[in-house]
């Protein structure tokens, strides 16, 4: 697919840092992931986020790399994929994080307990811009 | 009786499988021209229900759904002591073949969806003969794996809520919430490896690539549609299959997914009238269980 342009991938790594305040604006999905504690590498490829997760909530998204911070399992996918998974509604074949693995758009690495146990949680966490992402035309 | 009562009515047939007695639920209404309903790996005949209770489609179908052993209301048979259920193509074959024939059915039509769409194209490589047409939803000859099934059936991971949370993304977005909510919650009420043991043939047993070449549509017709958002059995999947297939009929469902006639049966609607009334038309020119 075609890259983003620099303002436009921007947007994306600014979206995906705000993750955590649209989780606190969503408690049903807080509570899902109550059972959830982790470490993990989210993002955009090239500008991922080390998330510390605490009972559901994102209670650190730091931009990595972080000085020898640890991590369970990464999911990164390109930015226009990100841009793709976040439009309303998503075109078909990116409106999934399994979708854009498949398509090779998404990694998927590391310890995918944490993951797969709390699949839709992911799901849904990282599909929350999906109703406030816009790019600006530049 | 003050209540609405749907027409649907469920009872159990008995019916031998791999020389075993198995005691299978089914789900009817109509009349007519028998229409045998597959449901997808992992779930069961409820997601067949707005088709059952189409008013228009019983006026000529004797529309009938039923649960695969393990599956729903269909228990494991008596004799399983609870080893690894693994479906394969010939079980899957002789189940469904033997459920019509219990049922006494004559050349039914057969729409599977996903697995039941797989093994609809089974069905026309070697028993084409004994049906009026086929339906293949969300059906190809083979598909690319896009997960570890072994995260299906573990016990460090809550089996229902995997299996739904990973069938969720096969859903079209634009499918309304409660028909998505009701899809899935199918796959979480499954049965402990179930999901897991369908997918066996999907993804190893029942692999077709090579054979469908052999289908003869004019012995039997053969339908093939397919959803957008599916990006399990993508619309490329469905298409390489039928372009070996001589005069199959193909048709790419917009906005639908994976479970057309679960996730929103308004939407399917639009596409499978057409087919069920080329069928209706076919068996016309033959005069076959038609009111005519």
């Amino acid at each position: 697919m075609i890259p983003l342009s620099d303002s436009a991938a921007d947007a994306v790594t600014t979206a995906f840092a705000n993750i955590p305040v649209l989780l606190e604006q969503t408690p049903a999905l807080i509570a899902r992931g109550r059972f959830l504690d982790c470490e993990c590498l989210l993002g955009p490829a090239g500008h991922p986020f080390h998330a510390a997760i605490r009972a559901g909530r994102i209670v650190e998204l730091a931009p990595a790399p972080v000085l020898m911070r640890s991590w369970r399992f990464s999911y990164r996918a390109q930015p226009a994929a990100w841009a793709e998974y976040w439009r309303t509604p998503p075109r078909p074949g990116w409106h999934d994080l399994l979708a854009l693995t498949k398509r090779g758009e998404a990694a998927l690495e590391g310890d995918l307990h944490p993951f797969m146990a709390n699949l839709q949680y992911f799901k849904d966490v990282l599909a929350l811009p999906r109703n406030h992402f816009v790019i600006a035309p530049s | 009786m003050s209540g609405h009562v749907e027409p649907i009515i469920g009872r159990y047939v008995h019916v031998d499988i791999g020389g075993e007695a198995h005691r299978i639920y089914f789900e009817e209404n109509g009349a007519g021209i028998p229409l045998v309903c597959l449901h997808t790996a992992g779930s069961d005949g409820r997601q067949w229900r707005h088709l059952l209770t189409d008013a228009e489609f019983a006026e000529n179908f004797r529309i009938i759904a039923f649960d695969m052993p393990w599956h729903g209301k269909s228990n494991p048979p008596a004799g399983w002591s609870g080893e690894e259920y693994r479906l394969t193509t010939a079980r899957y074959t002789e189940t469904v073949r033997a459920f019509c024939k219990a049922l006494t059915l004559d050349r039914p039509v057969v729409m599977g969806c996903s697995i039941g769409g797989r093994i609809v194209l089974n069905l026309a490589i070697d028993h084409a003969a004994e049906f009026r047409a086929l339906i293949g939803l969300e059906a190809a000859d083979f598909q690319t794996p896009w997960y570890d099934t072994t995260w299906l059936n573990r016990p460090d991971v809550h089996g229902g809520e995997v299996c739904a949370a990973l069938v969720s993304g096969l859903i079209a977005p634009q499918s309304p919430q409660a028909a998505r909510t009701e899809t899935l919650w199918a796959y979480k009420q499954g049965g402990p490896g179930v999901f897991k043991g369908d997918l066996y043939f999907y993804r190893v047993d029942g692999d077709l690539r090579g054979r469908v070449e052999t289908i003869d549509t004019k012995v039997c017709p053969l339908f093939l549609l397919t959803g957008e958002y599916d990006f399990s059995c993508t619309p490329e999947d469905t298409a390489r299959t039928a372009a070996a297939i001589g005069g199959v009929s193909v048709t790419i469902m917009k906005e639908l997914g994976h479970f057309p006639m679960s996730e929103n049966p308004g939407q399917f609607r639009r596409y499978i009238s057409p087919v069920l009334g080329e069928i209706i038309k076919q068996s016309l020119q033959t005069k076959q269980g038609v009111k005519v």
